[in-house]
């Protein structure tokens, strides 16, 4: 799975409120949470982001709520990555959850700018910035987290683990 | 070897004799909550699955507290999927508007929650009930319906900071303080991915509510969990409540941390926490002159009974700022009535302040006391994020139920002791 487009870049502690404010949360619709997302940090990232692009932000991106609604906004916009200097937990764990690639890479993160046309290969690790010639290895994943990417999510994966009449991890 | 809480705790729960940080272990869960916002989107996953039947009934808490009593005909449709799914799945702990209470306060007031258990709750501060002795954690929406077909959840275990506590608290200082003093000091990202465990005098000398104020902010450092261990006071509280069997978890003496950090709070002064982070916290003698459009005492961090006494002390015979909106709201159903007893919410009222029915609402910005642009809030809630209770352009503070009544009289931040 290759991913290329251009990087939105934003700061430290992006939190969950900013990614989708809680005043859209009365629907889980995507199309409808990707309408506003990022409207209250960026309100141009809406009309002028294309299918593709990536986020790159720095320290505790997605901190705050556990609104699954946040990476079902970001990946609904069109967003084909996010990659930060480190993920809040609960963000980590649902942009896994439901297939929205992630990748944790600080050098990256300090050396890619706004506008940078940026490419992934996500089993690899592998973030090629395009406009510099530069090339960063982010953090691997440990096993049980490279399955589930591999699987598309967590649903999946415990659709292919499911017996006849239970379900375990 | 040594072991902390929430080790010993994951590996009871994942048929170990040890584990250790880092690891990723798949443990039984013992209790999975979702909530009005969370929980639509953990059903809609569920159904996917493949599985006709929830893993255990009595084991899956639905409490809708966020948009309700419903604000719109969207939240509506949301809280009735709820109902729905709770009626078809025979839940036994479905809370309908009425019985139900703001989710962190109502569960543990229930006697769901018990100390060594796991909890995993569609809502971050689902970290609260740490406070009793649990691994309490909070995840999104599909790994609910994943626990909720299963009876399971992955999990990394973390490495765990400990903070110990020491010295009295003055007057007016309290849970509140502890913990945003320790977000200020370590940052929202400080404990990020790890355990936090308090400990020391002070803790052994705070009441369970002031306890749950900390273990409910432990998200706000970034933590996993934050766990009190449990002691004579928790036994008391839980008596009355449940009658389910649990286990105490101790950590040991010898028990690795990732960092042991003393306070002593003899000299703590209550804390702000400015926009439009938690840890941008300050003493309140540091405060300068703030003036405040609203109020909002209550909330999963401080709407226990304990709260409302405390505000209701300062408002006693005083009445709110003409200029500043004064919103009470009660954590549960019992909290209400208690305080309706104890003539708190005849005091509430009788100083101008609105007391609502048990719900989020405002806290989020969802209902019942969005801000317009500019204007500024002192709350008691957990989070003063941009937009975080209404106009991306408002703002919030974050403080002790004291200094949220005290300001509401004075129409700016001010201490406690400069009203009383």
């Amino acid at each position: 799975m290759d991913i290329k487009g251009k990087a939105w870049k934003y700061g430290d502690d992006i939190d969950t409120d900013v990614i989708i404010p809680a005043r859209y949360l009365n629907t889980s619709d995507p199309a409808e949470l990707a309408r506003h997302c990022l409207e209250d940090l960026d309100a141009d990232f809406g009309d002028r982001m294309s299918e593709g692009d990536l986020i790159v932000a720095g320290e505790n991106f997605g901190c705050g709520s556990s609104r699954e609604h946040a990476p079902l906004a970001i990946k609904a916009a069109g967003v084909s990555a996010v990659i930060a200097s480190s993920f809040a937990r609960i963000f980590y764990r649902n942009a896994l959850n439901i297939g929205l690639p992630i990748l944790e890479c600080p050098e990256a993160v300090e050396n890619i700018f706004q506008g940078d046309e940026v490419q992934v290969e996500i089993a690899a690790g592998l973030i090629t910035n395009l406009s510099k010639n530069q090339e960063y290895q982010a953090v691997a994943f440990p096993d049980f987290m490279q399955k589930l990417i591999q699987a598309g999510g967590l649903i999946n994966y415990l659709r292919e683990q499911a017996g006849e009449d239970n379900v375990s991890l | 070897m040594a072991m902390t809480m929430v080790e010993k705790i994951l590996a009871a729960h994942s048929g170990r004799d040890r584990v250790e940080p880092g690891e990723i272990v798949t443990a039984g869960v013992d209790l999975v909550l979702g909530n009005d916002i969370t929980a639509p989107v953990a059903i809609k996953e569920f159904e996917k699955i493949g599985v006709d039947k929830v893993f255990d009934a009595s084991r899956i808490a639905l409490v809708p507290d966020h948009f309700t009593p419903n604000k719109d005909i969207n939240s509506a449709e949301q809280s009735r999927l709820l109902r729905d799914f709770a009626r078809e799945q025979q839940l036994e702990n479905y809370f309908e508007i009425g019985d139900m209470g703001i989710e962190h306060c109502l569960l543990p007031e229930q006697g769901l929650v018990r100390p060594g258990e796991i909890i995993i709750g569609a809502d971050s501060h689902t970290c609260t009930y740490g406070a009793l002795g649990a691994l309490a954690t909070g995840v999104g929406s599909t790994d609910m319906a994943a626990a909720m077909a299963s009876g399971q959840a992955w999990f990394k275990v973390p490495e765990t900071m400990k903070f110990v506590f020491q010295g009295e608290l003055p007057d007016w200082v309290g849970g509140k303080d502890l913990i945003l003093q320790v977000i200020g000091d370590i940052g929202v990202d400080g404990a990020l991915y790890r355990a936090m465990e308090f400990t020391g005098e002070t803790i052994a000398g705070l009441s369970m509510a002031g306890r749950m104020t900390i273990a409910n902010m432990a998200i706000e450092a970034g933590g996993k969990c934050g766990l009190i261990a449990p002691d004579q006071k928790t036994r008391e509280y839980l008596k009355g409540r449940t009658t389910a069997e649990y286990t105490e978890y101790f950590s040991d003496p010898g028990a690795d941390y990732y960092e042991v950090r003393e306070y002593d709070v003899s000299q703590l002064e209550p804390q702000v926490a400015y926009p439009h982070l938690p840890e941008n916290t300050r003493a309140i003698s540091e405060v300068g002159e703030i003036a405040i459009d609203q109020a909002v005492i209550g909330s999963c961090t401080n709407g226990r009974l304990e709260d409302l006494r405390l505000a209701a002390e300062i408002l006693e015979g005083r009445e709110r700022h003409p200029g500043v909106r004064l919103l009470v709201f009660p954590g549960t159903q019992e909290i209400y009535r208690q305080a309706l007893a104890e003539g708190i919410i005849d005091t509430l009222i009788a100083a101008g302040a609105a007391v609502s029915t048990p719900t989020c609402g405002p806290c989020l910005g969802g209902h019942m006391g969005v801000l317009a642009a500019g204007e500024r809030a002192i709350s008691t809630t957990n989070r003063n994020f941009v937009g975080r209770m209404g106009h991306p352009e408002s703002e919030v503070y974050l403080a002790n139920p004291a200094v949220a009544a005290a300001s509401a009289v004075a129409g700016r931040i001010i201490s406690p002791g400069e009203v009383v």
